[in-house]
């Protein structure tokens, strides 16, 4: 779909820049050492570090990438809801306290305080550096998923927008600033998603979703008594349906068949000479329109038309016993041209609330499609607490107490947010605002049908999301090549001011490389990639984290040794799995397992424990 | 160069029993996540049913699961504090 420019979006976003970069220059001032710059000194208020911590953690995974995924796909989306704050639950009960004890500035301190290894030293190092850049690819494709809709430009534009006003955030003044940018856009996230909520609830449910601002467009559906003035063409038997063209004053459209019925597909096709249609026409000429509604309505056993004003228990209790116009995205081809068509499909209410249209556990589910759910939300529950960029947080803050009462805030700040998801998602599902080619767009656009001042606010904000994340990745980045690295592993012994240089030369490194992964992987779900951010990070991570802390037999060689295999094994079942073949290969993948976390999880831990009892002489000779 | 805490610790005495409570917990609240995934793998049309107010078992139990990491964080917190008051009194 085509966007119009929203010049109060841009304003507010201006805004919101101008106040970051102020915050940064203000903050810049003032820190001159390395603690300031790596861990702001450890002063910072519990309270504003459980605020920051949510906005570090709700990052365009959770906005944009968990609430087009319920749109699209329902429950399965929420899984990561439930999966994400799930794991905050390790991070509270396990790590927040050993942490806050054992580092000063890294991931890499606290894993290496009482080794002092350069085998630690170089792993944990890379390991902080690979994970952070998993979760940066998903961050810089929201950005420039935003930036569309929200600046009229292009993504790859918005992509280098947010990489550049990022690394001047870093690098003037690291995390102390950080914290500040955090905070204020965690707290206006939730606010306003709140607020968005509302206005779903407000608004009620109804079959022929019109807003002030934004007219619904119904599909056609002909027959053959009417065929309103088109002319079949062709037809095409795809692997899901049957397909028909047809033609009206020149220009070509795709229906779908359904019993004697010709429901209109939306379609985008790859012309031979490399263009693209979209519904058959240009793209300024704004045809591919925006859906996704309900079909039939039950409210209190009745059939009705609209539902009114609904509370949250109603909202997902009339959803439930009522019908989804969902779209599913079937590929074809049409002689020389690619078409995707999006198909409208019917699907009870009840099976959008349970798990089952994404991920197969029940109907034609397979014993590794049983795996793959399993094995995601493993990585969901262990990922968290594994997270490099999460953990020097806990560096932040004056004391193990702060450190546990500001995981306590982000709980209940991240957790009240992932309710949310499932009514901002939902609402945007049967509200006709759906763009059938960027799922990540549903959050926003839901809030652009209840104007144009709410969308305005929430697209600068969910800017602000990502500057927030990708400001946290890119400290925690420089920290592991500056501090770790260069300072510790090879023994440079920099002075503080010399940390803090090497820090942001780092900072600018990393971004760099952030804004090029973004732009390669366009159109990819940011909360599906953000899974393997995690199940990279709980397979590398967390087995050396866990097992340093509560076995003690636990031995420098082995955390190395299962941070490499966890590295190592996450990685490579991503890189053979499905969906990175079928992004970059057009093929299936050596194998069918998505997320590696039960197997990669299971070979670090394993790796750890074998190779400590090894290696159990190098602890005894520590000792003696 | 060192590579201790960014800010001097002192000596925490409620460390051990912090951490047991803290496992013990953490255990709790697997189990409960263990049961939501066993659930949806065993049985996810038992999702479906309608449990609590109008809500089905998906929707009550992941809600559920968010409400209690909220609630045993909170429980977690007020024991830590009361065993550092009462073990950490000489520092």
């Amino acid at each position: 779909m085509i966007y119009g420019v929203s010049y109060l979006a841009i304003a507010l976003f201006v805004l919101f820049v101008l106040i970051v970069l102020g915050l940064s220059f203000y903050f810049g001032s003032k820190t001159k050492s390395a603690s300031g710059y790596y861990a702001a000194g450890g002063t910072i208020h519990w309270a504003v570090n459980g605020i920051a911590f949510a906005g570090d953690y709700l990052s365009a995974a959770s906005f944009l990438g968990i609430c087009g995924m319920i749109a699209f796909v329902g429950y399965d989306g929420f899984l990561y809801s439930i999966g994400y704050l799930a794991g905050w639950v390790v991070a509270l009960f396990l790590v927040a306290e050993p942490m806050k004890r054992l580092g000063k500035y890294t991931f890499t301190d606290a894993l290496d305080s009482k080794f002092n290894s350069k085998a630690i030293q170089l792993t944990a190092a890379i390991s902080t550096l690979i994970v952070s850049i998993f979760y940066l690819i998903p961050q810089m494709v929201g950005a420039g998923t935003l930036v569309e809709p929200l600046l009229g430009l292009d993504h790859w534009v918005g992509v280098v927008i947010v990489g550049a006003v990022v690394i001047f955030i870093v690098a003037t003044a690291g995390m102390t600033s950080t914290t500040y940018v955090q905070f204020i856009k965690g707290g206006l996230l939730i606010i306003f998603s709140t607020l968005l909520t509302i206005y779903i609830l407000n608004n009620g449910l109804d079959l022929n979703p019109d807003h002030k601002n934004q007219e619904y467009i119904q599909p056609m559906t002909l027959t053959d008594n009417d065929m309103q003035g088109f002319t079949q063409v062709s037809t095409v038997e795809a692997k899901e349906a049957s397909f028909v063209k047809m033609e009206k004053e020149g220009i070509y459209r795709w229906f779908s068949v359904n019993g004697d019925k010709y429901e209109e597909a939306l379609t985008v096709t790859k012309t031979a000479d490399g263009g693209r249609l979209f519904n058959g026409e240009a793209k300024e000429e704004g045809k591919f329109y925006q859906v996704g509604t309900l079909d039939k309505i039950i409210q209190d056993g009745k059939e009705v038309e609209s539902t009114g004003k609904v509370g949250p228990v109603e909202f997902l209790s009339v959803i439930n016993s009522s019908d989804m116009a969902r779209y599913i995205k079937v590929l074809f081809d049409d002689g020389d041209n690619k078409v995707t068509a999006y198909m409208k499909t019917v699907t009870p209410g009840k099976e959008m609330l349970i798990p089952g249209l994404k991920f197969k556990i029940g109907k034609g589910a397979t014993p590794l499609s049983k795996l793959n759910f399993i094995s995601l939300m493993l990585a969901l529950f262990l990922g968290t607490a594994s997270l490099p960029h999460i953990l020097i947080r806990y560096y932040t803050v004056p004391s193990q107490r702060d450190a546990r009462k500001s995981t306590i805030v982000a709980i209940a700040a991240i957790g009240f947010f992932y309710v949310l998801t499932m009514f901002m998602g939902l609402g945007a599902a049967s509200n006709g605002v759906l763009n059938m080619e960027d799922g990540n767009m549903s959050a926003p656009l839901m809030a652009k049908a209840f104007g144009v001042g709410l969308f305005a606010i929430i697209s600068a904000i969910a800017f602000a999301t990502i500057l927030g994340t990708v400001s946290g990745l890119i400290v925690a980045s420089s920290g592991a090549i500056a501090h770790d690295l260069v300072d510790r592993y090879m023994g440079k012994q920099l002075s503080d001011k010399a940390k803090v240089r090497a820090g942001k030369i780092a900072a600018a490194c990393v971004g760099v490389v952030a804004i090029v992964l973004g732009i390669i992987f366009k159109g990819m779900n940011v909360s599906f990639l953000v899974g393997w951010a995690f199940a990279v990070a709980a397979s590398a991570n967390l087995p050396a984290i866990l097992m340093l802390l509560f076995w003690k037999k636990t031995t420098a060689k082995g955390i190395a040794a299962s941070i490499i295999v966890g590295i190592i094994s996450a990685i490579g079942i991503i890189m053979t799995g499905p969906s990175i073949s079928k992004q970059f290969f057009r093929s299936e993948g050596l194998h069918g397992l998505d997320s590696p976390a039960i197997i990669s999880f299971t070979l670090a831990l394993l790796t750890l424990v074998v190779v400590s009892l090894l290696t159990q002489k190098d602890n005894a000779n520590k000792k003696a | 160069m060192d590579h201790g805490p960014a800010v001097k610790l002192g000596v925490d005495h409620a460390a051990k029993r912090k951490t047991r409570l803290g496992i013990w917990m953490f255990v709790l609240y697997l189990i409960v996540y263990a049961v939501f995934v066993a659930i949806g793998v065993a049985n996810y049309e038992a999702m479906s049913n309608i449990v609590f107010l109008e809500l089905n078992l998906a929707v009550t139990y992941g809600f559920g699961l968010i409400v209690l990491a909220i609630i045993l964080g909170l429980i977690y917190n007020w024991r830590c504090t009361r065993i550092e008051n009462e073990m950490n009194k000489e520092d």
